[in-house]
């Protein structure tokens, strides 16, 4: 079978309806709903927090802590057991390394800067989902950033290379691949880079390629949102 | 610092109103939203109470009966205080404030025979539908008893039955068969007590000086279906009935919010 039209009839460029809102919780320093198709993640940034056991404290810069959280009804399929898994934790350490390179933490010695995200619907791309929230989040905080993270999955479905994988094509079981990034524009860094699936050299720069094409029209949707919020009208 | 606050609430009480100037008997705005997951659980809702938020969401499964009830179906509520909402919150098991989040909102529902545990059952003694109805508070403002309850019922009300293809569930063909759910709704309604004041939906800064806080669930026809007294003081008889006349008369108003 030749992939030649997908499965939601977008191109294969395309990403899903982007939809980001700042300040969606009330209670924390900095916050930020981010939709992705159907996948919603909501990321909220409380800083700086007493940072316990103590020799986890850094008495030159903040400690980011990163919570990677499904909500229980939020699978795609059965209940999600509440707690910590494999899986949730492997995911909260790699959104910490994603969104570090951009951050500053020296005002926040000795404490915690805490990140906690949850996802309240997935449909595939959940951790880049999570960390283009946290990162909005970050920037609603207002802890110094040299720039905005943004996070896409592209996936190599048969020989073509498709921008933003839904949960139908992840699952698609003949000759999948699925590589999630995080990008940084103003640094031209990838910050994360997991690919599960048989790729060739070749297929990898054009994934790459596409990621940032996607990351791009993904951080514009975020500025828009932080405008939405801060530019004065 | 926290005596001051706490001298100026009892003023306000003193004078009729909460610290943002509503009546005593007065909720903040109240909303609600259906469906805000509705391609991954089976029922969901969003509720706010002023700057309070909670979602929760439906999930079905298969299970065993319990050996006592072999023809019934059951429910199972769960609370997660996930750091998101408050400062005060750190992740982890779930500890006593939460767990008793879960089981007020499970004894009204349970009790009041909100859903028919019979038609639950698929096969006696072997195969019953298990419901699963999580709660997940986004923003702890105060009075999470309520907005959770009332989260739980229109989350119940916007469950569609996933289908069940010889024995297993599809959960990605929803049926457009609903919970057996009774025309009855068991709304709950919390009073705290407070330096002698009754008082309706707290925020979060009432909510530390709270004596007593009573959470009644509430039959169409006026009865009681489950009652759990929180706080550190007692109450009187005279008090306690009060108590029950104002909670029934915001039960009232609370059920106009449901579909």
């Amino acid at each position: 079978m030749v992939y030649d039209k997908r499965f939601d009839g977008r191109k294969f460029d395309q990403l899903r309806e982007v939809d980001a809102k700042i300040g969606v919780i009330p209670n924390a320093t900095g916050s930020a709903m981010f939709r992705i198709g159907k996948t919603i993640a909501i990321a909220a940034v409380y800083a700086p927090k007493p940072l316990f056991p103590q020799f986890l404290q850094n008495d030159e810069r903040g400690v980011l802590k990163c919570e990677y959280n499904m909500v229980a009804f939020s699978g795609s399929g059965e209940r999600v057991r509440p707690g910590p898994s494999r899986r949730s934790k492997e995911l909260s350490l790699v959104i910490e390394k994603a969104l570090m390179p951009v951050l500053d933490l020296k005002e926040y010695a000795n404490c915690a800067v805490d990140v906690n995200i949850e996802l309240v619907q997935t449909d595939a791309g959940t951790r880049c989902a999570g960390i283009c929230a946290a990162s909005l989040a970050l920037a609603d905080a207002g802890i110094s950033m040299s720039d905005l993270i943004s996070a896409v999955a592209v996936g190599r479905i048969e020989d073509k290379i498709v921008l933003d994988v839904n949960k139908e094509e992840e699952d698609y079981e003949k000759g999948m691949a699925d590589i999630a990034v995080a990008y940084s524009l103003r640094l031209d860094k990838i910050t994360l880079l997991q690919a599960d699936g048989e790729l060739t050299k070749e297929q990898l720069k054009r994934v790459i390629e596409m990621a940032k094409f996607g990351c791009n029209k993904i951080r514009e949707v975020q500025i828009k949102a932080l405008k939405d919020k801060f530019m004065v009208k | 610092m926290k005596n001051s606050i706490k001298e100026h609430l009892f003023n306000l009480y003193g004078k009729g109103m909460h610290i943002d100037g509503r009546r005593l008997d007065e909720y903040r705005e109240i909303s609600i939203e259906y469906g805000i997951s509705a391609k991954s659980a089976e029922g969901s809702a969003r509720v706010k109470i002023g700057k309070t938020e909670v979602i929760v969401g439906i999930k079905l499964d298969l299970g065993e009966p319990f050996p006592d009830r072999p023809n019934e179906g059951s429910i199972i509520v769960n609370t997660e205080l996930r750091p998101i909402c408050s400062w005060k919150y750190e992740s982890g098991p779930p500890g006593t404030d939460s767990i008793e989040l879960s089981r007020v909102v499970d004894r009204a529902i349970r009790e009041a025979h909100y859903l028919d545990f019979k038609k639950l059952c698929i096969t006696p003694g072997e195969k019953i539908w298990m419901v699963f109805i999580d709660i997940y508070p986004l923003n702890d403002d105060g009075n999470l008893f309520d907005a959770s309850a009332l989260a739980a019922l229109a989350a119940l009300m916007d469950t569609k039955m996933p289908a069940l293809i010889d024995g297993v569930i599809d959960y990605k063909q929803k049926t457009d068969k609903g919970l057996p759910l009774k025309k009855d709704i068991p709304v709950s309604c919390t009073i705290v007590y407070c330096d002698g004041y009754m008082i309706i939906d707290p925020t979060t800064e009432e909510e530390q000086f709270i004596d007593a806080r009573l959470t009644i669930g509430f039959l169409d026809n006026g009865n009681i279906c489950a009652l759990q007294k929180g706080g550190d003081v007692g109450l009187s008889e005279e008090e306690l009935m009060k108590i029950v006349e104002l909670a029934e008369r915001k039960t009232i108003e609370l059920r106009k919010y449901l579909k």
